[in-house]
Parts: C-alpha cells; sequence; structure tokens
C-alpha cells in the first residue's frame, strides 16, 4: 500500500476521518476490523496517553484505543474534505 | 405406604417441569452490560461454578414468571463467534453446543447496548444466523436517550428476522417484565426469519455441505471457512477428515480469491450493520452528561496519568485508614471474649482449644475483613465503572517497555484484592506467552492476604507519625505495594527475554465510558468475595488454627507443674498483695513459655529455626511461617495462637505480645531490621496452594506453579536475609 498522507496515526486530536482503505494483512489489523475500523467508518481522535500512544478513537459513539504501529495501516480522509 | 394419588401429583409436576424448564445463555459483547442485566433477572437464585477443564466461572441463575422457570447462564462476553481469546472460546463453544459437559442452551438472550448498536449488531447477526429461538435485551436505553440516539424497536426487530426486541434499564429495573415474559416464553416462541447479510457465503457454504454430507452446523462450516482449523474452534474442527479440510481450503481460495477472510467478512458485515442503523437509529439533541464531562478530563494525557497514581493513592489509604476503627473494635472484642471464655471455662485443655486456639486463631484474621471489605469494594468500583480499562489504556506505553501490553493491567490490579481471580483474568490476553508472564507477573503484587501480616506488623513497629498528607505506617504500606508491582515486572521482563521470548504483544482494547456503578452488581460481587473470605476463615484457617493449637499445647510436660507449683509456694512465702499476684503471673508466663517450647510445634520450629537464623527469625517466627505456606493469612492465626498460648503478657492484643517477645538473652526478637526482612519476606513468597492450583490450571502444566513457587520463596528468603543482616550489621 501506498503511503497516504493521512492515516488514522496522523489525526489530530478532536479531528474526524472516514476509513478509506485499510491494509489488513496483519491480523492485528484484522482484528481491529473485526471490532468495526472497516472502510467506511467515520472515526474521531478522542485522546492520547503520555507520550501520543496509544490513542484513543471514537467509533460511533463508542472508545477504542490503539497503538500508532497499527492506526497507520488506516488511511482515512479528513471528514469534510473530498466526499 | 406411598398412596397412589401423591404418586399421580408428583408425576405431574414432573411433567410440568419438564415442559416449561429451558436454558437460555446470556450473550453479549463485552461491556453491554450483561452482568448487571443478569444479576437484574436472577437476583440471589443463582450459583457459580466452574466449566468442566477450565477456570471460567460459569454463572447460572434461574428465572421463574407466572409459573414458568428458566434457566439462565451468563457467558463470558465475546465480540463475535470468531473467538479471540480463551474466555471468547468458551461463550462460544457454549453457543453452538460443543463444550464437553455442559448441555447445549436451548435459547438466547442477545443483550445490545444502545449506545453501542455498531458493534453490538456484528455480534447479533452472527447470533441470528444460528436460527434458534432468541430475543433481544435492548440496555442501558436511558443512556441512550441521553446521548441523543433514539432506537426505533420495530425496525430493529424487523431487521434481526423478527425476534422480540425488548428495551430495558437493568439499573433501575425499568422494562424487565416484559424481558422476563419474552425469556420464559421463549421455548415456544418462532424461530427467527432467515436474514440476508452474506448471499454468495451462504450459497458456498450450502454448497459445500451438501457435497459433503458433513454434520457440523452453518455456522460452524462458515467459520471453518473464514478462520480456517484453529487453536480457538478446537472443540468442532478436531478430528476432520484432511479431505474435507482440503475441500475447505480449496473453497476458501476460490472464494476470497487471496483476500484475508477475516477482513472480508468485517467488511461486509458492518456493511450490513450500516444499512441497519440507518433505518433504526435516529440521532435526538444529544445532553451533555457529567460521564462524557469525566473522560473528557481524563483523556487530557497528562490528568489522565496523574489521575491514575491518585486514584491508586486513595485507594491505598482507605484501605489502612478508614479500617482502623472498625478493625481495633473487632480486635479489643476478640481479646475480651477470649479472656471470658478463660474466666467462665477455668484452666484446662477445652479452655485453651476455644480461648487460644479458635478465638485466637480465627479472630486475628477476622480482624482484617473490614480492610478486605474496602479493597474488594474499590476494585470493583473501578472496574464496574469502566476505569480500569482506562488504566490499562494508559499504562500500555509502560507495559510495552517491559514486553507486556495495557492488557496485563487489568488481571494485576485485581490481583491486589486476590492473585485466583487476578490469574483468572489473564484470560482476556490473547497471547500466551503474554499471559503466561503475567501469571507469574500476578502473584507478586500485594494481595489481600498478605495485607493482614503487614498491617500487622506495620502497625505494631512502624510509629504512627505524620508525614506530609500521608501517615508514616500508610507510606510504608504503600511502599510494599509499590515493591510488589515492581517485583512483578522485573519478574515479566525477565520471563519475556528468556523463556517466553516472542513478538510484540498485540493491544486493541475498548474504552468504554464512565458510567455509575450499578449497587446491585457491586454489592454481589462484594459478598461473593466475603463469602469466600469467610469460608477460608472458617474451614482452613479454622482447621489449621485447631491443629497449630493442639501442636503447641501438647505433648503436656509433667516437669513443669510440680516446678510451678514449688515456685508459687515458695513466692507466697515471701511475698504478699499485689506483689505476689504479680509473681504468680510471671512464674505462669514463665512455664506457659516452656511448655510451649516442648510441645510439638516448638520442637518443629526449633528444628528448622537454624534454616531461618540468618533472617532472625525465632522459632516462633519459624513455625508460624511454615504453617502459612498452604494459606499466608494463616500465619497471623499461628502467630496469634502461639502467643497466645505462650501468654506473654496476660491481656492485651497480638501486636504488645509480638512486642514483648524476646530470645532467651532478652534481645527482642522483632528488631526493625528483622521485621523489615519478614515484609520483604511476605511481599515475595508464594505462600497459597489456591494460587498454585490455579496457575496449574490456567497454564495447564505444573512446571509454571513449580517454577514460580521456587522462584518467589527464594527471592523472599534472600530478601529477608539481606535485610536483617545489612540492617543489624
Amino acid at each position: 500500500m501506498e503511503i497516504n498522507a493521512y492515516t488514522l496515526a496522523t489525526l489530530k486530536r478532536g479531528q474526524k476521518g472516514v476509513i478509506k482503505a485499510i491494509n489488513a494483512n496483519d491480523p492485528q489489523v484484522q482484528r481491529l476490523m473485526v471490532l468495526g475500523l472497516v472502510e467506511g467508518a467515520e472515526i474521531e481522535h478522542a485522546s492520547a496517553a503520555l507520550g501520543g500512544d496509544p490513542i484513543e478513537f471514537r467509533l460511533f459513539g463508542c472508545g477504542i484505543s490503539l497503538r500508532q504501529e497499527h492506526a497507520r495501516h488506516f488511511q482515512v480522509a479528513p471528514a469534510g474534505a473530498g466526499d | 405406604m406411598t398412596k397412589p394419588s401423591e404418586i399421580r401429583v408428583a408425576a405431574s409436576s414432573i411433567a410440568v417441569r419438564r415442559g416449561f424448564l429451558s436454558r437460555v445463555a446470556v450473550v453479549g459483547s463485552p461491556n453491554s452490560g450483561k452482568s448487571t442485566l443478569f444479576n437484574r433477572l436472577t437476583g440471589l437464585k443463582q450459583r457459580i461454578g466452574n466449566y468442566p477443564g477450565v477456570t471460567v466461572e460459569r454463572h447460572v441463575g434461574s428465572l421463574t414468571w407466572d409459573g414458568r422457570k428458566t434457566e439462565l447462564i451468563d457467558l463470558p462476553g465475546t465480540h463475535s463467534l470468531r473467538p479471540h481469546s480463551l474466555e471468547e472460546q468458551i461463550a462460544v463453544d457454549v453457543i453452538l453446543g460443543r463444550l464437553a459437559g455442559a448441555e447445549p442452551p436451548d435459547g438466547i438472550l442477545a443483550v445490545l447496548d444502545a449506545t453501542n448498536l455498531y458493534q453490538g449488531l456484528f455480534l447479533v447477526q452472527q447470533l441470528v444466523e444460528l436460527q434458534k429461538p432468541m430475543v433481544v435485551a435492548l440496555t442501558m436505553t436511558d443512556a441512550a436517550i441521553r446521548s441523543g440516539i433514539d432506537i426505533d424497536r420495530d425496525a430493529l426487530s424487523e431487521a434481526l428476522g423478527g425476534v422480540r426486541v425488548c428495551g430495558v434499564v437493568a439499573t433501575t429495573g425499568a422494562g424487565l417484565d416484559g424481558l422476563r415474559d419474552a425469556i420464559t416464553t421463549l421455548k415456544d416462541a418462532p424461530l427467527p426469519r432467515k436474514i440476508t447479510v452474506w448471499p454468495e457465503l451462504d450459497a458456498a457454504i450450502s454448497g459445500l455441505r451438501s457435497a459433503t454430507g458433513t454434520l457440523l452446523s452453518e455456522t460452524e462450516c462458515t467459520r471453518l471457512l473464514i478462520d480456517g482449523v484453529t487453536e480457538r474452534n478446537q472443540s468442532f474442527s478436531a478430528g476432520l477428515d484432511a479431505e474435507f479440510i482440503a475441500r475447505l481450503d480449496a473453497l476458501r481460495l476460490e472464494f476470497f480469491a487471496g483476500q484475508p477472510p477475516v477482513a472480508v467478512e468485517a467488511r461486509i458485515r458492518y456493511g450490513w450493520v450500516r444499512s441497519v442503523l440507518r433505518s433504526v437509529q435516529q440521532s435526538a439533541p444529544k445532553l451533555y452528561s457529567w460521564q462524557s464531562r469525566i473522560t473528557e478530563f481524563l483523556n487530557q494525557p497528562y490528568a489522565g496519568t496523574v489521575g491514575l497514581f491518585v486514584v491508586m493513592a486513595v485507594v491505598f489509604q482507605a484501605v489502612f485508614a478508614w479500617a482502623t476503627p472498625i478493625m481495633d473494635f473487632i480486635d479489643s472484642a476478640t481479646a475480651t471474649l477470649g479472656a471470658r471464655v478463660g474466666d467462665v471455662l477455668g484452666d484446662g485443655a477445652l479452655s485453651s482449644l476455644i480461648g487460644d486456639g479458635v478465638i485466637a486463631g480465627v479472630g486475628s484474621v477476622i480482624v482484617f475483613l473490614p480492610q478486605i471489605l474496602i479493597l474488594f469494594l474499590f476494585i470493583i468500583l473501578l472496574e464496574d465503572s469502566g476505569y480500569l480499562a482506562r488504566a490499562a489504556y494508559l499504562m500500555d506505553r509502560t507495559m510495552r517497555s517491559v514486553g507486556l501490553s495495557g492488557q496485563s493491567i487489568i488481571p494485576m490490579i485485581s490481583s491486589f484484592a486476590c492473585a485466583v481471580p487476578g490469574i483468572m483474568a489473564t484470560r482476556v490476553i490473547p497471547s500466551r506467552r503474554d499471559r503466561i508472564a503475567t501469571i507469574m507477573a500476578a502473584p507478586f503484587m500485594t494481595c489481600s492476604a498478605r495485607l493482614p501480616v503487614y498491617a500487622l506488623l506495620i502497625a505494631a513497629f512502624v510509629p504512627a507519625q505524620q508525614v506530609g498528607f500521608m501517615n508514616l505506617q500508610g507510606l510504608v504500606l504503600f511502599g510494599l505495594y509499590m515493591f510488589g508491582i515492581v517485583m512483578g515486572i522485573l519478574t515479566a521482563l525477565l520471563m519475556r527475554k528468556t523463556a517466553l521470548r516472542g513478538p510484540k504483544p498485540p493491544f486493541a482494547l475498548m474504552l468504554p465510558e464512565f458510567r455509575r456503578p450499578n449497587l446491585q452488581t457491586v454489592f454481589f460481587q462484594l459478598l461473593g468475595r466475603v463469602k469466600v473470605f469467610l469460608y477460608r476463615a472458617g474451614t482452613v484457617i479454622f482447621s489449621v488454627a485447631v491443629i497449630v493449637w493442639a501442636l503447641s499445647y501438647y505433648p503436656r510436660s509433667e516437669l513443669i507443674a510440680p516446678a510451678v507449683e514449688n515456685q508459687r509456694q515458695a513466692a507466697a512465702y515471701m511475698l504478699s498483695g499485689a506483689e505476689l499476684a504479680a509473681e504468680y503471673a510471671r512464674i505462669d508466663n514463665v512455664a506457659a513459655a516452656a511448655q510451649l517450647e516442648q510441645s510439638w510445634l516448638g520442637r518443629a520450629g526449633k528444628s528448622v529455626e537454624p534454616l531461618f537464623r540468618p533472617l532472625g527469625w525465632d522459632w516462633r517466627v519459624s513455625a508460624a511461617v511454615i504453617a502459612g505456606f498452604p494459606a499466608r493469612e494463616v500465619v497471623v492465626a499461628v502467630l496469634g495462637t502461639v502467643y497466645a498460648v505462650g501468654d506473654q503478657a496476660d491481656e492485651g492484643t497480638l501486636s504488645t505480645r509480638l512486642k514483648a517477645s524476646t530470645w532467651p538473652d532478652g534481645g527482642k526478637v522483632f528488631t526493625l531490621p528483622m521485621v523489615l526482612g519478614l515484609l520483604i519476606f511476605y511481599a515475595c513468597c508464594l505462600q497459597c496452594a489456591a494460587t498454585l492450583a490455579v496457575i496449574r490450571r490456567e497454564t495447564n502444566t505444573w512446571r509454571w506453579p513449580v517454577f514460580a513457587w521456587f522462584y518467589m520463596t527464594a527471592i523472599g528468603y534472600i530478601g529477608a536475609m539481606l535485610a536483617f543482616q545489612l540492617g543489624s550489621a
């Protein structure tokens, strides 16, 4: 997968985005997909622990935390930009 | 003789019970409010057991409504029918009727959190596909309204194949009557209509099933096609013939065309969920709740981390400070009771058994009930409010540096109450290496059974002066907790660097919003823990106290009594009044001590004393420590008994007796270095048969419990020796 400028890891606090593409080869990324992080889902960066990792996102109103290294596998379109 | 009419009545009542007794599994995602609902529905009519062969707790309760009785089984939460951890595996095996020894459920009570339909429906659609009698309990409808979610229940029922959807608020009980009715009539309810989530897959599965004539259900075939044969689906994948597996593999390759099957499944199922949500869920104006305010505050990185430490400090301070008045009361009550027994029964074996054995032994452990209650209360509150998950999130980075993940934090925090549920809580950790490293670290966490020993020694030997906002005693206790944490983490690090080397542990964690803990749930959990504690005090500790008493009381020396009589006569000749009474008391004490020394316990203690001499322990402490290996809280009971038999001071509590205890040369036994060493020994040593047993069950081998025992005992011994030798030098 091409390195995209926008991934879940690049969202800033309070910023929203819609997941556009996922590099799903990593089993841990697949687990996150089972938890609802799939293409089309709207997601918001809610907070980060000390040092910026892990990150807490809001997905349909629910908190889910993931690490930087996994967040990078999810390409997003910042909400309000493009479609 | 039984009359024929009675037989008829009995037979018909069996028939009635047969007709209505059904077994319903309570299934839901973690944090869906499942356990609260289960407690609400079954109340006190529940029992906790274990699934055969595994340590997952099996909560079964019964519900009677309108004369119909239903058995409810509360399953561990799971996100999908593709199990990710041992706990999820158990839930799925029970749902599929695949767990050996557990009968398959007749119906399903699906618990769906109204505030999290998105993830909840991912599971519920898979449950509908099972084509079993089913009812959906839509929980937390009040919270949903507060956070601006309005759910069309009819549309939801329609989307889920027509199953009944009951909106409830488990915390207040609203809507529960409708749900009770639905559960108890579930057996006669129509099966859910088939829903179409993934028609291509359905076609592929029915093709596979008709081609092979397999006995596996559609769901089992679906899981095998998507997940392949894994460790987690062995309940139905074991023993499949090679031809069937080859066919599955070929079909998987063809059907998914090289895409990861799990990812494809997630996309399709969540696509369906989103389309359902569009027709079911309407937005309503959002109210700003206190929960989201707290969440927002703690979301700031520094505030969150500082908050975590403040919370832990408050817990430890509370455990020590709040419980003191009640403990003092129990302590003096036991002392008075013991003395009263002595007055009533006079001298003799029975009086000594009851006063010195039972009351002093069991009483010295019961004293700690208030502290243990407060500790458990805090742990349960933290868990129920959703804070433990946040702690895991905040600590993930730190835990990663020692080779664990934030998920290991939850078992470790639970271990502060007791390592047994703590070790059981490791079942949510998906990776085996991580799990075992966490299991090895968990027994170092200061459990509630260590608390009595700490509390006794600290209260007796650490001055109660104020240091900043904390008491020095509280500070020492806090230090011991920290010591346990550091030792546990170092152990985990060591394991991960040596025997359990492996890839970085995964981490994905749901962070539930804060919610007010449900009082009923908290009460039930607390009650359960208190029962376990009192049961142990009444059985194990009682027996040990009696045995230790017998060992310390017998054999009676025939030489002591005449010697006492001689000395008494000599004293009576020379002294009178108060002086004489004091002399009598001194003679009795010396005699009791002499008797204790030549008792079986005294002899045993003396024979092991050389082993513990480098630690500064006399034979009494050594004997107490040895007696404490099955269960460490016994030590306090043994000290209580030993020091009561060898009455140093006739009245007074155990701590004053410990302070008065001396070596034959008159030097104090309990010096500060020795007490410090004893505390370190207790912080490390694995004196708990229950923990060893649970490690054995959870790791499925004796290797780990045996290793843990030797490792921890060695560290405790060396630590205690260093403290004593360096401190006394």
